[in-house]
């Protein structure tokens, strides 16, 4: 089955575990969120949070068009313009169009991942636009030709010295392995765009139904550059990422930045309240809105609605075992990690991403650690059975399966299985174990030894000596 | 003993110890008699059907699952030496059994099942069986005991118990090992670096032994040790309770599961 990428999670998998050095560099990385996420619950009703959370954002999604309504008119009574877009060619489209219509070729661009999502930067190139991602973590990745690999830390695969490596080499100077300097160099650099800059390009984290205003949660400093610098300021949001009132914020922003930094604020919380108005000094003079569904009603009306509620802290990726291991990369989707294994299928049609849902071994850490109680790991599972529903009956694995069923829901044919296990193993088994094994059990003992089943079942003990006691 | 505690318990025996492990059979036989309960082995029952509901394949689980519901219907307490056979029954075998004829069933005996360690600490009160081991061990929770059941410490408490035993905890005893049922063969590569992972971990302990509640992490993590010539054993915790009581012959054999 191949994925999002056009190649195996299997395949791509196998290139990234023979990453030793972005394994390492994402491990550190996630523990220390991680780390700093469970600091922060601790001796907190962590439970009790993420059931607030979770009832508003159902409440939400419940009346989400009640609520989009509310928050376009409200944002166009404060002279935002409001665009809904169906799918990413008609959202790509109406940016594109704004930067033709003003003769924009420069675009200063904060992180969001729903313009990785639409490609926006790929339309705008090639409609001839420069856009330079101002967050350092995208920067870095937009310079490596390559996407990001976490939600919340798209550069969490690189170590200091292949940023100060890459920098060096694309800017034709030595630069030092040192964080700071490195910061300072991209600053200078970042500077110049976002002055010159015609268009600003930002996400979104929460709008505001109630004020038609919007918020974006940065850590840098860059998200309020490109939202106030440039003339003319675009944002991009999911159609679900709506809240209704301020008030839900007081819950919902420090659930996001908890479950995403492991650090109880962020830097930056940019509140957009509509283009300057008269007599203020500074802000863009056009503020636009684009609202994409690119799939999302579909969710809304399905069983996996609840992934909906989703606020793209990334707290899943920091803890799964998979990820850890393949870094984001391996999943070959924008979204990476358990939610990116749920949604991409989704977003993107089971065909195209398909074995992402048994690119996870249910663990369950997912489910623990999900600000809105999203439960991926049943996700998971609802998805791998459509998977297997839409192969039908002639599929191979579907018919090993059957063939098991129908042995081992009797007793007498579930133990003739084991006998013919024991006499099957006669010519593979050594000391107790098995170090080769025909296909599929190659699978296993590829990189393991397998136990050799016992000379004598627990239950034939039972009956022979245990059960007298 | 609270006055409230089932006086008989029904042993899940769970495919995997029938047929590859049966001492971790005995020892959880053991066990419970010497917690005091009355043992029985129902001799229809076969598997919880995990391995094809975690596959996508839930009509092929239910149809194996639904024998669990005949073998152990009318026992007042069922208890697995795994976790994760136990917590697919409480915890999914009423979504599974949703809307059949079985669902009342299905939620019944999803109210009677436990794990081997909790029941024995959380129902019967037990304290542990005390007697003497040897030796240093690390303990690995397993996910689906850990998130499902909440089981972990009450294996710790019982391992307290023992005598000439210490524990020292890995860096992250909750990450998964990799195992994970059809997971570890569709995707070999990526199981086997998670079990890299967590046998580093354990061996950074400088202990004898990794001990757990699930023979599947056991017999993933047990066959990698044995393959990349590691050096400590794998057993599984009744196993351990049972040789320090002297209810099993202890066994020595470096990287064997059990």
């Amino acid at each position: 089955m191949t994925g999002a990428a056009g190649s195996s999670f299997r395949e791509r998998a196998e290139v990234q575990l023979a990453n030793a050095r972005m394994r390492a560099n994402v491990a550190v990385a996630v523990d220390q969120r991680e780390r700093g996420r469970r600091a922060i619950f601790d001796g907190l009703d962590h439970a009790g949070l993420v059931g607030a959370a979770q009832a508003i954002r159902d409440h939400t999604l419940a009346r989400l068009d009640r609520y989009l309504g509310e928050f376009a008119r409200n944002a166009e009574a404060r002279g935002t313009k409001v665009f809904f877009a169906a799918d990413a060619a008609e959202a790509v489209g109406y940016v594109r169009d704004l930067l033709a219509a003003r003769g924009v070729r420069l675009v200063a661009k904060s992180k969001s991942m729903v313009t990785e999502e639409i490609e926006l930067n790929r339309g705008l190139a090639e409609f001839g636009a420069e856009v330079v991602e101002t967050d350092l973590g995208e920067y870095l990745v937009q310079l490596a030709g390559e996407a990001p690999s976490h939600i919340t830390a798209p550069a969490v695969h690189m170590s200091r010295g292949e940023i100060a490596a890459l920098l060096s080499r694309r800017h034709g100077r030595r630069l030092p392995e040192d964080p700071e300097a490195l910061t300072g160099f991209v600053r200078g650099v970042l500077r110049e765009t976002f002055l010159a800059a015609g268009v600003g390009i930002s996400g979104v984290n929460f709008a505001v139904a109630e004020t038609g205003s919007f918020v974006t949660v940065t850590n840098e400093g860059n998200g309020r550059m490109v939202t106030s610098l440039p003339p003319v300021h675009v944002a991009i949001m999911g159609m679900e990422r709506i809240v209704p009132s301020f008030r839900d914020l007081g819950l919902m922003l420090p659930m996001l930045v908890a479950s995403s930094v492991g650090r109880p604020v962020t830097a930056y919380l940019s509140f957009v309240n509509g283009p300057r108005r008269p007599g203020e000094v500074d802000g863009p003079e056009e503020v636009h809105v684009v609202v994409l569904d690119n799939g999302r009603s579909a969710i809304l009306r399905s069983a996996y609605r609840s992934v909906l509620r989703c606020i793209r802290c990334g707290a899943c990726q920091n803890v799964c075992p998979v990820y850890r291991q393949v870094g984001g990369h391996g999943y070959g989707s924008v979204y990476a990690g358990p939610i990116g294994a749920v949604v991409t299928p989704l977003l993107q049609g089971r065909d195209r991403a398909g074995d992402l849902p048994f690119a996870s071994s249910l663990c369950g850490a997912c489910d623990e650690v999900c600000p809105v109680g999203i439960p991926l790991s049943g996700h998971l599972l609802g998805l791998r059975a459509d998977a297997v529903r839409g192969k039908g009956l002639a599929d191979p694995e579907t018919a090993a399966w059957r063939a098991w069923a129908a042995a081992w829901r009797r007793p007498e044919t579930y133990r003739l299985t084991g006998l013919v296990a024991r006499l099957g193993q006669l010519p593979l088994a050594r000391g107790g174990r098995i170090s080769r094994a025909p296909f599929p059990l190659s699978r296993w003992t590829g990189g393991r030894d397998l136990p050799a089943a016992a000379g004598e079942t627990f239950r034939a003990r039972w009956e022979r000596r245990l059960r007298r006691g | 003993m609270p006055p409230t505690a089932p006086r008989t318990a029904a042993l899940f025996v769970t495919c995997l110890v029938d047929l590859v492990d049966p001492d971790v059979g005995e020892a959880a036989v053991a066990l419970l008699r010497e917690a005091g309960v009355r043992v029985e082995v129902p001799g229809r029952q076969v598997c919880c059907g995990q391995p094809a509901f975690n596959a996508g394949h839930p009509d092929e689980a239910r149809a194996v699952a639904r024998g669990l519901l005949d073998a152990f219907e009318g026992h007042e307490a069922v208890v697995a030496p795994s976790g994760s056979c136990a917590g697919m029954v409480r915890r999914w075998f009423p979504e599974l059994f949703d809307g059949t004829r079985d669902a009342g069933r299905a939620r019944s005996l999803a109210a009677r099942t436990h794990e081997l360690t909790g029941f024995l600490v959380d129902a019967l009160g037990a304290d542990g069986p005390g007697g003497r081991w040897e030796g240093t061990v690390t303990y690995h929770d397993s996910c689906h005991g850990l998130r499902e059941l909440g089981v972990g410490a009450q294996g710790r408490r019982l391992l307290a118990s023992v005598e000439g035993l210490s524990l020292v905890e890995m860096a992250r005893p909750d990450a998964c090992c990799g195992f994970g049922g059809t997971f570890s063969l569709k995707l070999p590569d990526v199981a086997v670096a998670m079990a890299d992972d967590k046998l580093e971990q354990a061996a950074a302990t400088g202990t004898d032994a990794i001990v757990g509640g699930d023979l599947g992490c056991l017999v993933h993590l047990a066959g990698r040790a044995a393959r990349t010539g590691r050096r400590q054993r794998v057993l599984h915790v009744a196993t351990l309770l049972a040789e320090a009581r002297g209810l099993l012959p202890r066994r020595a054999a470096a990287g064997r599961s059990g």
